[in-house]
């Protein structure tokens, strides 16, 4: 599937995960984290740079990974993207959706 | 129409067994309700009570009597020592796929916004008191208690 953001044509799945991580830039997150009312600040940007860099090194991600990271405790990551937080952050950092349980 | 378009929005679970592998069954619901943004409630009553027990909660045990699934005869499971075996073996593969013991299960499903309840009946049928239990828990209920904190449209109750 394709989606236009910012006048870019942009490879996704049927969920709206970036299929193309390279197309991803802040640009694309922000409209991406506005359609799932998430209004970004500096601290939400440090968490979706982290998971950027774990999905670069291949790390499979879980809140019990994330609680670890020593970027965002399992309680502020909640805070930041309330709803399903891992899928939601996931999303906007144009990494696939996490298939973890825990 | 109704504006329930069926979505599930809170799940209630109650827990009333203290083999590991319920209690861990249990809290992955629990903790895969909120990671999908749905609301999670647990109650924990008679056995399950030991889930949140300070001094029993890191000695839980996989059943090997009355386990069909553990391929084993139930007179081998009875043996001494066979309990702490498979016990042992399923400790290790859960850490192998990155599954938290019993104590850090319980501070992520706080922190991931799970409630807590002790069930009142059981705590004065084991005399526990609430002192004995997990210091997060979010306090001891009655049944009627419980299901007032499950009412509302897309609850779905759940007997582990």
């Amino acid at each position: 599937m394709e989606k236009t953001i910012a006048n870019t044509v942009l490879k996704v799945n049927e969920e709206g995960y970036l299929t193309d991580f390279s197309q991803w830039t802040k640009e694309v997150g922000s409209t991406l984290a506005q359609e799932a009312n998430i209004s970004m600040t500096p601290r939400h940007w440090e968490v979706i740079t982290y998971l950027q860099r774990e999905f670069k090194n291949e790390v499979p991600l879980s809140i019990r990974r994330i609680g670890k990271s020593g970027v965002v405790d399992i309680k502020e990551f909640y805070q930041l993207f309330p709803m399903a937080p891992l899928k939601t952050a996931s999303k906007i950092a144009g990494i696939p959706k996490p298939v973890s349980c825990i | 129409m109704s504006q329930d378009n069926g979505e599930v929005r809170k799940m209630m679970i109650i827990l009333s067994k203290a083999t590991l592998e319920n209690v861990y069954a249990a809290f992955v619901l629990a903790n895969g309700a909120r990671m999908e943004g749905i609301e999670a409630e647990m109650f924990f009553t008679f056995f399950g009570l030991e889930a949140v027990h300070k001094k029993k909660l890191e000695h839980l045990h996989v059943a090997t009597v009355g386990n069909p699934a553990m391929h084993m005869p139930t007179m081998l499971g009875g043996l001494p020592g066979m309990e702490a075996l498979a016990t042992h073996m399923m400790k290790k593969e859960m850490e192998r796929i990155d599954m938290p013991d019993v104590h850090e299960f319980l501070d992520i499903l706080k922190a991931s916004g799970v409630k807590l309840w002790a069930c009142k009946l059981a705590m004065d049928m084991f005399h526990y008191k609430r002192e004995d239990l997990y210091d997060d828990i979010d306090g001891v209920l009655t049944v009627g208690d419980f299901y007032k904190q499950g009412s509302g449209v897309g609850t779905h109750m759940l007997f582990v």
